[in-house]
């Protein structure tokens, strides 16, 4: 059967159009913002030094030296630690969605957020890598980075191994995989809260204190770490699209299409759970970016995963960044962690969208 | 002949649910699968596509041994609509553009927007192109499913139900669809049914289904009384209606009494 008599439709090519639109939009809004986030803090640096700074232009005097300290040592890694770990963790829970068939699949879901918790609790207490500095701006430190990145790093791989055992066991059905994670999310939540009812003040300061996510704590090597692995996911993902978009028309379509449901499912499992597990090992936990972003991306552009898989990744990453300078400006000199802000931000503005319902 | 089944088994946990399966199709043939709920009507289906993988047995398609093919290169001779078909936020012409799914590399190209385009034309539907399918009726989103499983391009159609959610203009006009691209193309269509008088004006041959074994297969004379009664357990009377065959149950309070 051969169909051949059809035109490529204008007022469809104009609809796609539309959505290229917005994601252009969004790559120039993250640009600005990124400009943006590294000119404000608790010195100001004027928007064309950061343009010129970040353009490789040598300090000519003291101050355009500090500023270029500033700008490369502080300032750019934590913005791009917020755009990468944005974009990674809002690419991991659109595709958590897709392939879990659940609207509220998102790293956080599948507990691998409180298993990397609960393995920095282990690092911290019964590994003995916090303390508790005397200054307010930067109270507690981890005195072993490594180790509890390390810990972090294993409990997550550790919670997404469970989940693909079980999967194994019982087969990839996304019901399986959702209630497995709930379970050990659980599981970890009470093990962290076991860990911080024996230990000391200190530790049980500094389990706190990791646990708020935040962008701040990463270096250039961690930063070049996390974006390798991010960006490798999102090609991954993009290479997938049309496999999503046909799970999400129906296990059933989707085989009828020709497409292996199980071993996507598992296979975007591991890479969405990995990404995932890099990130909060890195940062720590930091929620509601990869739940919500995609979400308000499919009420502006719809569900179709070609585009919704771009515009999550760009979404997440303004998002992150955006909650970020804020955090740095709300209570400036103080500095709050991204965590906070990301769900004081997001809220209200995905609240709206809910109210306002799709974008016609 | 385009499909060939042979001797098809298929086992769940052991148990098995169909055996000694076997028929063949012509091209331009609408099919029926008949048979009461339970029976492995939708499980027979699957297994012809290998969405389900039967324990024994073989289907040719064209020569091909399916079983010996990649489910991509399935996908790209036999289409399926399935019982439920899931919505989202996509506009029709995407959702039915992702039935070229088999076809595509890496992107879509602008042979597929071509095929899908003509496909609209097909079935009347240029006016649904940019709807969201999540605003949809029932006749509608079966429309969309029934397109995009033929932007496969199939030489074969698999169609579970397709009319069982949808009111008599719907279900007529679905099945004169299937029946008019079955025979413009060359195709062949199987479809499972409940609705009897319907598969009696829409479809050329029907195999009836009974534990798991086909108990009657042919034309519309093997539709007799006594077949109906020993398959659904319910005595009928096969009447003409303006020049159409009719199925009805016979006074059914007597004979589901007589029965238990």
């Amino acid at each position: 059967m051969h169909f051949a008599s059809g035109a490529v439709p204008e007022d469809y090519l104009l609809y796609v159009r539309r959505k290229y639109f917005w994601i252009m939009g969004g790559l120039l809004l993250l640009f600005f913002m990124l400009v943006y986030s590294i000119s404000v803090g608790a010195v100001e640096i004027p928007l064309y030094k950061v343009i010129q700074t970040l353009l490789g232009q040598e300090p000519m005097t003291r101050s355009d030296e500090n500023i270029w300290r500033i700008v490369w040592n502080i300032r750019l890694p934590q913005a791009l630690a917020a755009i990468v770990a944005g974009a990674g963790l809002s690419v991991a829970g659109v595709v958590m969605q897709s392939i879990l068939r659940n609207p509220i699949a998102s790293p956080f879901t599948l507990g691998i957020s409180n298993a990397g918790a609960f393995g920095a609790a282990v690092s911290v207490v019964v590994l003995g890598t916090g303390k508790v500095q005397s200054t307010v701006a930067d109270a507690v430190i981890i005195n072993n980075p490594y180790l509890t990145t390390m810990a972090s790093f294993l409990f997550c791989l550790l919670a997404t191994g469970v989940i693909l055992l079980i999967s194994k066991i019982r087969g990839a059905s996304p019901e399986v995989m959702v209630l497995a994670g709930v379970a050990l999310s659980s599981l970890f939540t009470a093990g962290t809260m076991f860990l911080q009812y024996f230990a000391d003040d200190t530790q049980l300061a500094a389990v706190v204190f990791w646990t708020f996510g935040d962008v701040g704590r990463i270096n250039w090597l961690e930063l070049e770490i996390m974006t390798g692995v991010v960006l490798l996911a999102i090609l991954f993902f993009i290479a997938n699209c049309w496999n999503y978009n046909a799970i999400d028309a129906g296990d059933e379509t989707a085989k009828g299409l020709g497409v292996d449901v199980e071993k996507i499912r598992l296979i975007g499992m591991v890479v969405a759970a990995l990404v995932s597990a890099v990130i909060v090992a890195f940062l720590g936990v930091i929620g509601f970016v990869g739940l919500i972003c995609p979400h308000m991306v499919r009420r502006v552009i719809g569900d179709d995963q070609k585009y919704l898989i771009p515009g999550s990744t760009l979404l997440g990453g303004i998002l992150l960044l955006v909650s970020d300078t804020a955090a740095r400006l709300i209570i400036s000199p103080y500095v709050l962690p991204v965590s906070i802000l990301t769900a004081f931000m997001g809220a209200p503005a995905f609240i709206y969208l809910l109210l306002r319902g799709y974008k016609r | 002949m385009i499909l060939a089944v042979e001797e098809l088994e298929f086992l769940y946990r052991n148990r098995k649910i169909l055996h000694e399966i076997a028929f063949s199709i012509e091209e331009g043939e609408v099919v029926a699968i008949l048979g009461p709920n339970g029976v492995g009507k939708t499980t027979l289906l699957k297994c012809l596509n290998r969405i389900l993988h039967p324990k024994g047995g073989a289907v040719h398609l064209d020569g091909n041994n399916l079983f010996d093919l990649g489910t991509m290169e399935i996908a790209r001779l036999i289409g399926y609509v399935p019982q439920r078909v899931e919505t989202g936020r996509l506009t029709a012409f995407d959702a039915v553009l992702l039935g070229r799914r088999p076809h595509i590399k890496w992107d879509i190209t602008e042979k597929d927007l071509r095929i899908v385009d003509s496909v609209f034309r097909l079935l009347s539907m240029e006016k649904l192109r940019l709807s969201y399918i999540d605003e949809m009726s029932g006749g509608e989103l079966q429309k969309v499913a029934i397109a995009r499983s033929l932007v496969q391009e199939p030489k074969v159609l698999l169609l579970d139900e397709p009319t069982s959610s949808l009111d008599l203009r719907n279900q007529v006009e679905i099945l004169a669809i299937i029946r008019q691209i079955v025979l413009e193309h060359g195709i062949a269509a199987v479809m499972t049914m409940h609705d009897l008088n319907q598969a009696l004006r829409y479809a050329d041959r029907f195999i009836l289904l009974k534990g798991g074994k086909v108990h009657a297969h042919g034309g519309a004379e093997v539709i007799t009384p006594q077949v109906i009664e020993e398959v659904y357990g319910l005595p009928v009377v096969i009447g003409e209606i303006a020049g159409m065959r009719c199925v009805v149950p016979e006074s059914p309070e007597v004979a589901l009494v007589n029965n238990l």
